[in-house]
Order: C-alpha cells, then structure tokens, then sequence
C-alpha cells in the first residue's frame, strides 16, 4: 500500500488490538511528517506501548493499516528494518557484555562497520563508560546505550518507548538534550511518554491517547492555546485584598485568595497586569498560561493519572 | 553469515564470564571425574587383610608361588600380640586374626561390624584351609574350579565413568544453555530486538546451537584428555573418533529438549530449576554415575527410553568396547529424530515475548 503522501513516515489507519478482555488500542489513526517529532501522549495503559509495536512490526493489528514510509511494516519487512530504530521500554542487552562490546555487536548486526561504535558512544556521552558491563550502567547511561544500540545504523526513523522513565531530574535534561540532536540531524522520531511536561517541550506534535484512542493531535501550543484556559496571575497575599481586586477588576476575573497567594484567573490579562503594575505590586509576580495537564483534564474530564 | 558470527560471539563472550555456567558446565561434571575416578581406582574386586598370631602352619607351608596367588585377594600380615591383633579387627583396621590353637585348631576372630567383609575373610581363609586339606591327600583334587569376567581384560571403572560422565556434562550443557538463553533472551527483549534487526531467524537460532556444540567438543575433549592420563588410564579403543558425532547429536537433542523447557519456563531461574529437575533424575535413570546391572528391573526399564543412556551406552561401545560405526549409527539417528520432535512441538509454543 502507498499513500499519496509522499512526505509521511507514518500512517496509521484506524489501528485496533485486543487482549483478552482488554481493548489496548481502540481506532488510532495518525500520520507523522518526516523530520517530525511526533509524541504518543498518555497515561499508563493508554494503549501507547501497543500502538507502538504495531508501528514497528512487532505485533500485527486486529484491524486498521500502518505503513511505515509507505510500506506495511506486519508481517516482518526486512525492507524496512534497516531504516528504522527501535529503543525498546526494557533495555534489550547481551548479559555481561561491555557498553562498547554491545554497540559493536548491534553494528555489526546491521552490517556497519565496528568504528561507528566508538562514535556512537562518543554521542551519547559513555565513552568513559565503554569497559563497563552493560548491567553495572545507571538508569541514565544504561538509556543512552540503549538509544546509541537504535541510533548506530543511521536510522531515518526513531522510535523510544519511554526513554526518561526512572531517571532522575537532571538525567531528563541530558536525555532531552540528545533526542533534541537526533531530531536535528534531520531524523524522524517517535516517542511515547507520560510526562506530560516532556511532550510539551520535545514534540512538534502529540497525540493525547487514553482508554486505546487518539483524544487529539497537535502542536502541543496550539492544543493548549484551542483549550482558551484561563490565565492564571498571582502575587504574594496582602499585595491587594480579594475585595478590592473584585471591586477594581468585574465579575471577568475569578478571585481566590488561599492566605500565600492571591490567584487572579482570566481570559483577559492585560487590565490584571495593568491594574497590579499602576500599584507597584509586581514582585513575586507569576503568570501560568494552560498546560498539556489542562488540555488532558479538559478533554477526559479527569485529572492526569500516573 | 556476519550476523550469526557477531551474535556467536556476543554469546561466547557473556558465556565466559559467568562463573556460575563456566563452573556447572565445564569445571563441575571433571570434578566428578576426577573425584571417581579416584574413588573407584582400586577397582571393585574385595582385598582382605588377615593378621596372623604366631605360628599357623597351613600360612608357613605356603610355597612362594601359592602366597603370591593368595596376595591377589588376601594379604597377610604378621602380629603375635593377640590382644593387640583383636583390637584391630574390632576396630576394622584389619578384616580377621588367625591364629593355630595347641590343638592343632585353626581360629579365625572376625568382625560382624561390616557383613560383607566378614564373608569374604572367612571364605577366603576356609578356601586356604581347603586347599591344605587337598593338598594334605596327596591326591589331584576331584573337581576345580575357574573363573572367567566376562569384560575385557582390561575393563576399568574410568572406561564405564568416562562415555557417562561426559553423557552426563553434555546433556547438563546442552539443556541448560537452550533453556537459559531462550528464557534470558526472551525476557530482557533480546528476542524482540533482534526480531526489529535485519537478521535472520536462521542466524538467530544458529548462533546459540554453534555455541554449544563448540563447548560440547570442548568438554569431550577435556574429559578425554584427563580419562587418557596415566594416572586414569582410559585406553581408547577401535573407532573412538565416532564418539564426536555421539556428542553433537546428542548435544543437539539434549538442547531441545532444553527449548522445550524454555517454552514453559517464564524466568531464569525456573528455567534453571526445570533444566535440573529434567537432567539430574535422567543421569541416575540413565546410569551415568554408576552402572544399572544391579538396579531393579523398572530402573533398567526406564533408562531404555531415556536419551542420556542410549548416548553413554553408545559412547561407551565406541569409546572403550572397540564397537565401530554400527553401534553408533542408530543411537546418532536416534537423538536427532528425537531433537526433531521435541523442536517441532517447541516451534508451536515459541513465543517472542513474555506479553
């Protein structure tokens, strides 16, 4: 099957599996642009991981299509598996092999040459690491193998099943900062992930999953900017009390005063700013517009489970 | 070809540095050799030892020939202390104490602290008195009697325990390695990425099979090796280069058997727990510790289906009977029509993951 899009890496066409009693994906469709930064957005057991395989060739839907650059990707297409890499949610390692003994042998499983192997390492930060069995790496190094083992065929297509979970703060940035590379380079990613901050700041567009299904898809700015939340400003309490905010700014803006801060919430910010500017009371000042955690709670009318 | 070669090594290597597989596949099934083959050394004929309290005339008559024939089963030792002598067949240093009475009586003190000893001792020494008594006639002896072992002359205890002992190590290593790296593959999604890797099943399936029946021809040719030392004496007979076929066919069935164990098996370590309960009863079943002619009947029943003893048994034919490609040929067959089987019914429950 080939799509008339020529410039899609992905499509999917109403994707559906079931186990059991439990419907995993529930009609996902979606199309992904080359070059793309595409996330699956969702909660545990959204029907991310599963959407996901089936993408990759790893499972075969009950119904629906998926074509990766135009070419079924179920049953196994030895055409498209050089083009794509696949970091998997539990690090697929040999035991006991060093990091470097592992990118070796998954180069030279995809018939590239052994030195790509100390490059790779060299991009991911480990070349300090490359004695190091693969089992004695932290959460951090030990995902940054992982992605080097996807990336060192030159893939034109990525995929990452939850590449930041587990790590800590501080191992989130450095990661970002690499899959940000990678997207650079002009490769396709794909990722899923259930940090809701992480798809807002890595993807050129999500796709907010949950029960199985494709709630919405889209830049994350322009989901939360269609949202029209309201914005949210607050100053240190005793600034302005809550009475003379209502009497100075109308019914407009929703006036909550918890004894720390005084939250003023509006769809219309600028006289809040102006009014709280003419009275010199901008220090501790705080404006929050939405976020993908308002988008998610607008959209399955329930808070963002974990 | 690149691919098989690169996951042979990658194997080969994560192998090699797990103590835990080098020790049970390698270093536990010679320690068993090694330790047996001391322990059985001696062979199992009994050889008693009599003290003799001062003068016995039937010992003293003795030509130097006769003592020398009698020295194969009976040593006879000399201490006229009888107090001291009794000590030490009470204690089991020595299996009797004969002394002659002013009578002319012949008294032998024995132990009944260990039976079979003391059956031996007495028969031996009657037979000795017998042999006076006949020999007092002055006539030739009426009857005699010869005895004849059916083995070969040279049959040892290391030319039973070899061919089982490494029937035993093969199959040890053949079960556990399929099991394992099927289990460990599957569960740290070794499968699953190679599944999303250019590479062929063929080449997937080769590797760890390559692996080991490197390590089977390793462990034969340790085991030969040290079975051939002076000290152990192994003497390879006739067509012993048939034993390399034997290996890697049951090397083969022996895996498996272990695949099939790795079906069922969600985690290493039941893996591991099946892979024994599997092998270890098949070992003493199939008489690769100790031979089954004493069994009872349903034990040598049993080991009649067991692959493990059709392997030592042909092993042992080729090895040290001096049976050539006849005795091999339908056990070889035998072995790999099983591994057909058991990897047919393994290919139907194979799974990619444990999802």
């Amino acid at each position: 099957m080939t799509t008339g899009d020529e410039d899609a890496a992905i499509t999917a066409d109403g994707l559906r599996k079931r186990y059991g009693a439990v419907q995993a994906v529930d009609g996902v469709s979606l199309t992904v642009r080359r070059g793309e930064f595409f996330g699956l957005l969702g909660p545990n057991g959204a029907g991310k991981t599963t959407t996901l395989e089936i993408l990759e060739g790893l499972r075969e839907p009950d119904e629906g299509a998926a074509t990766l650059f135009g070419e079924r990707p179920w049953p196994r297409n030895p055409r498209l598996l050089p083009r794509i890499g696949v970091q998997l949610q539990a690090s697929a390692f040999f035991e006991r092999l060093t990091a470097h003994e592992q990118l070796a042998a998954f180069a030279s499983l995809y018939g590239v040459g052994a030195r790509r192997a100390e490059e790779m390492l060299a991009r991911v930060g480990l070349t300090e690491f490359a004695g190091t069995q693969a089992e004695k790496l932290s959460g951090g190094q030990a995902q940054r193998l992982s992605i080097a083992c996807a990336l060192v065929h030159e893939p034109e297509l990525v995929f990452l099943d939850e590449p930041t979970t587990g790590l800590d703060p501080q191992a989130r940035r450095n990661l970002w900062d690499l899959l940000r590379e990678i997207n650079a380079d002009g490769r396709t990613v794909v990722l899923t992930t259930h940090y809701l901050d992480e798809a807002e700041i890595l993807c050129d567009r999500v796709a907010v999953m949950d029960h199985g299904k494709v709630l919405r898809t889209g830049p994350p700015a322009a989901l939360i900017r269609e949202l029209d939340a309201p914005t949210r400003i607050s100053v240190p309490s005793g600034a302005l009390s809550a009475a003379e905010a209502r009497a100075a700014l109308g019914d407009d803006v929703e006036v909550v005063d918890d004894g720390v801060s005084l939250v003023l919430a509006t769809r219309e910010p600028a006289p809040v700013l102006a009014l709280l500017g003419a009275r010199g009371e901008l220090h501790g000042l705080q404006v929050r517009g939405g976020t993908l955690e308002d988008v998610f709670l607008h959209l399955t009318g329930r808070e963002f489970r974990e | 070809m690149k691919a098989f070669l690169s996951l042979s090594r990658s194997l080969l290597v994560s192998n090699a540095r797990d103590r835990t597989w080098l020790f049970f596949t390698v270093l536990f099934p010679l320690m068993f050799l090694l330790l047996f083959g001391v322990l059985f050394k001696g062979g199992s004929a009994a050889h008693s030892t009599v003290l003799q309290v001062g003068p016995v005339s039937v010992l003293d008559r003795m030509t130097p020939a006769q003592r020398a024939e009698l020295g194969r089963s009976l040593t006879i030792k000399r201490d006229d202390n009888l107090s001291d002598a009794l000590k030490q067949v009470r204690d089991g240093t020595d299996d009797g104490a004969l002394q002659q009475t002013a009578s002319g009586q012949l008294l032998l003190h024995f132990s009944a602290g260990d039976a079979t000893r003391a059956a031996t001792v007495q028969g031996l020494v009657d037979a000795v008195v017998q042999q006076a008594n006949q020999d007092a006639t002055g006539r030739p002896p009426a009857w005699t009697l010869t005895t004849a072992q059916v083995e070969d002359q040279s049959t040892k205890p290391i030319q039973y325990l070899t061919p089982g002992l490494l029937g035993w190590a093969i199959a040890t290593s053949g079960t556990f390695s399929a099991a394992l790296t099927l289990v460990a593959w599957r569960r740290k999604r070794i499968l699953r990425r190679l599944r999303l890797a250019p590479v062929s099943l063929t080449a997937v399936v080769a590797a760890p099979t390559a692996v080991t029946l490197v390590v089977a021809l390793v462990q034969t040719a340790v085991f030969l090796g040290v079975a051939t030392l002076p000290y152990y004496g192994l003497r390879l007979t006739g067509d012993w280069w048939l034993a390399v076929p034997l290996v890697l066919s049951g090397s083969v069935c022996f895996m498996s058997i272990g695949l099939l164990a790795g079906s069922f098996a969600k985690t290493e370590n039941a893996a591991q727990s099946v892979a024994q309960l599997i092998v270890l009863p098949m070992a003493f079943l199939s008489g690769s510790f100790f031979p089954l002619d004493f069994a009872p009947g349903w034990v040598q029943s049993v080991a009649q289906v067991m692959p493990l003893h059709h392997l030592s048994a042909a092993m042992q034919d080729v090895l040290s009977r001096g049976k050539g490609v006849d005795a091999a040929l339908p056990t070889i067959g035998g072995l790999l029509a099983l591994a057909v089987v058991l990897c047919a019914v393994s290919l139907r429950l194979f799974r990619w993951d444990d999802a």
